[in-house]
């Protein structure tokens, strides 16, 4: 059974306001859904929504992400997350005691670090936090830069497909919601990794692309 | 924009293993090409692909008032736009050092190497002269906008067509050059030294050298930029790996000295 | 050569032999630039545009942020080759108006409220002029934005409308810009016909506004259907 993808584009209509409501990347105007985003169009029970295939990363609290030290402050760091906003990570949110003025200690400029999204306010500041398991400071392997929107289609359905470049490569794979990618390993797997995401994040909107993928990653392997 | 620290340490870590982050060596190019005469309005245009560097090089030719001290030859002037366009680094406004070493740099190694034939360009001596304005626009930024402004600046002129009709003159007919010197550029991060270096590598590089030769392989002109230093032995192995790929680009660029296809008008 | 010498119509004919509702062939490229968050290369008649749009991201200098919404700036700039007499370098007035409107068009149609405190950075470059070059890089902008992702109610299109020889025709050519007797460009959201930038100088008489106008917005739905073409087809699928 072949899954027709719609790409539509802003201002396409895509749906009847009385039968669904408008989810996201979309707005409701009169009876009508449109799209606001140039995407795919998909279909839920209740709503409509456009999955983006381009655009910045925005924000969401509990993204897990990579972020890069960009300025440290007395008692905070201010961190680069790939979006339109720089983020705060304050001395109350990691795990290490750190004194007034000390925070060079801990993470200096051009430090990566793995850390989650906590509150957002209305004007867009945001809040880190370095506080759960999976949080650490990065110190080794690389950083891969891909558009935030492909995020979902690397990771995959219930993480399908990122379970299948870690099994095909043997790497330390971590996918930051904010497009940023930490992949540790031996030097002929990364390359290989590295290739794979690249060909994922090329072919997202297409459809059988974890079957093709694995295919991929088979004949690789040598 | 921060360069992470990981970034330096795995573009490092790579060099010492003989490698760089794109799969090229040390002495590789990335894929070049170069479109001729595509800009209408200008008298000479070129438009050149340098990996993901994009730069579009646009030739306008005036009559104006030569220099004193050289009353009976033409007069050639290089401006380089660093456009927000090209890069979220590139800050709107007048162009500042980056930019103007950029132009004076692609300047030099045409000037130096008498590219132009500019005491053909003179109709009044101590009046009138052609004014051949070179304006280098660059497009997409991912390094090495030395090679790349050089490239584009050259295949422009090889297009130029002096505007003799429109000023009412004579006939249109090419603008008279010589062998065109070629510029190559390398950067050095840790240990390695690397020719065409990509955005990545120029973010993390501590020196850079660009060396500009021409048919004979003598040196024109050479530029050193950014704060770290090279050895003598360092600069030796440069001029060495600059005389062989300098060859490949001269190819690439074919062979025109003066002979130059007559731009499509209108 | 002064207008007595020119005829800009002859038998229904302008100069280039179209007729005075027909646009110039407009081919757009969609994705051209690798830094930019979304880019468009465009080219109309003799114009060639580029645009690159980067954003939303960070409006600095922090006091001139809108706590409540993002901010549009576009700026178009003419390069210097672009132009039969070399233009010096750097913004000039006429490119400060016309980054001005081209601002105030975009901000019409994009949500804003969902980014405060950000910029949407649009740059058009005017790479090769041949009259129309606000039209073509609103209409590239536009297509821009939505390659970057950028939410918006309807993607804008824009076209001029003028009067030569006593007839009203789409889309002048320079000559008919330079030797004509009115130009009057548009930009509309194609969808609710709304108009987002309106400009005019020369003489019109109230009938030749309105019929104008009517021209004027139909044009800017054909080209609006040439730019929902080119994004499409970059991901190679079909409108539903």
């Amino acid at each position: 059974m072949t899954e027709k993808r719609t790409i539509v584009i802003p201002g396409t209509i895509v749906g009847e306001a009385g039968k669904k409501k408008p989810g996201m990347g979309t707005f409701q105007e009169n009876n009508n859904i449109y799209a606001s985003r140039l995407g795919i169009k998909v279909d839920k029970a209740d709503y409509i929504n456009i999955i983006p295939l381009s655009g910045v990363y925005n924000p969401s609290t509990g993204d897990n992400i990579i972020g890069t030290i960009i300025e440290c402050q007395l008692s905070s760091w201010m961190v680069d997350i790939n979006a339109p906003y720089p983020a705060m990570l304050h001395v109350n949110q990691v795990p290490w005691k750190v004194e007034f003025g000390a925070t060079g200690q801990y993470l200096t400029v051009g430090d990566s670090i793995i850390a989650k999204i906590g509150l957002i306010d209305e004007s867009k500041k945001i809040e880190l936090s370095m506080e759960d398991r999976g949080s650490r400071k990065i110190d080794a392997g690389i950083i891969l830069d891909v558009q935030p929107q492909k995020v979902p289609r690397i990771i995959g359905k219930s993480g399908s497909m990122i379970t299948l470049l870690k099994k095909y490569s043997n790497c330390w794979i971590f996918v930051g919601q904010n497009g940023r990618i930490w992949i540790k390993g031996e030097a002929d797997k990364v390359d290989f990794i590295v290739e794979a995401i690249k060909k994922i994040e090329k072919e997202a909107h297409t459809v059988g692309l974890t079957s093709r993928m694995e295919q991929f990653l088979k004949e690789r392997q040598k | 924009m921060s360069v992470s620290t990981i970034k330096k340490d795995y573009l490092i870590k790579l060099a010492k293993e003989g490698r760089r982050v794109d799969g090229r060596k040390f002495d590789e190019y990335r894929p070049i090409k170069i479109q001729k005469g595509i800009i209408r309005m200008a008298e000479g245009s070129a438009r050149v692909e340098l990996g993901n560097t994009m730069v579009l090089a646009g030739i306008k030719m005036l009559l104006g008032e030569p220099y004193p001290d050289s009353p009976d030859k033409g007069v050639l002037s290089t401006a380089a736009e660093l456009i927000p366009l090209a890069s979220p680094t590139f800050e709107a406004g007048p162009p500042r050092e980056k930019a103007i070493e950029l132009a004076r740099v692609v300047d030099r190694g045409i000037r130096e190497a008498n590219v132009i034939q500019l005491d053909k360009l003179c109709i009044e001596p101590s009046e009138k002269v052609w004014v051949v304005f070179m304006d280098l626009h660059i497009l997409d930024y991912d390094g090495n906008l030395f090679d790349a402004c050089s490239l584009a600046a050259l295949s422009a002129l090889n297009t130029t067509i002096i505007p003799n009709e429109r000023f009412e003159i004579g006939k249109d007919e090419p603008l008279p050059l010589d062998e065109s010197p070629i510029s190559c550029t390398f950067v050095k991060y840790g240990d390695a030294i690397v020719l065409d270096p990509s955005l990545d590598e120029e973010e993390v590089a501590d020196a850079r050298l660009t060396i500009s030769l021409d048919k004979e392989g003598s040196v024109r002109a050479i530029q050193k930029g950014l704060k770290g230093t090279f050895t003598i032995k360092e600069i030796e192995t440069i001029t060495k790996i600059a005389q062989t790929q300098v060859k490949k680009i001269r190819k690439l660029l074919g062979d025109k000295d003066g002979k130059s296809k007559k731009q499509e008008k209108g | 050569m002064n207008k007595n010498e020119i005829q800009l119509i002859k038998k229904g004919k302008r100069i280039d032999g179209r007729r005075p509702d027909e646009i110039r062939p407009i081919d757009i490229q969609v994705g051209v630039l690798n830094r930019a968050d979304g880019s468009c290369y465009l080219e109309w008649g003799g114009n060639k545009v580029i645009v690159a749009v980067y954003g939303p991201r960070e409006l600095l200098p922090k006091h001139q942020q809108d706590s409540t919404r993002a901010k549009v700036q576009a700026t178009y700039n003419m390069a210097a080759f672009s132009v039969e007499d070399r233009k010096r370098p750097g913004p000039d007035r006429r490119s400060r108006e016309i980054s001005k409107v081209t601002s105030e068009a975009l901000s019409g149609v994009v949500f804003t409220e969902q980014f405060p405190r950000a910029t949407i950075d649009v740059y058009i470059e005017v790479l090769d002029a041949q009259a129309g070059t606000r039209c073509a890089g609103i209409t590239a902008a536009a297509v821009a934005l939505a390659d970057a992702g950028i939410p918006m109610r309807d993607i804008p299109a824009s076209c001029a409308v003028g009067k030569v020889d006593d007839t009203l025709v789409i889309d002048l050519t320079k000559e008919e810009d330079n030797y004509g007797q009115a130009d009057m460009p548009i930009a509309i959201a194609p969808r609710t016909e709304e108009i987002l930038l309106l400009q005019m100088d020369g003489h019109l008489t109230m009938k030749e506004f309105n019929t104008g106008l009517e021209l004027v917005i139909d044009a800017c739905k054909k080209v609006s259907e040439i730019q929902k073409k080119a994004l499409l087809s970059k991901y190679g699928s079909s409108l539903s």
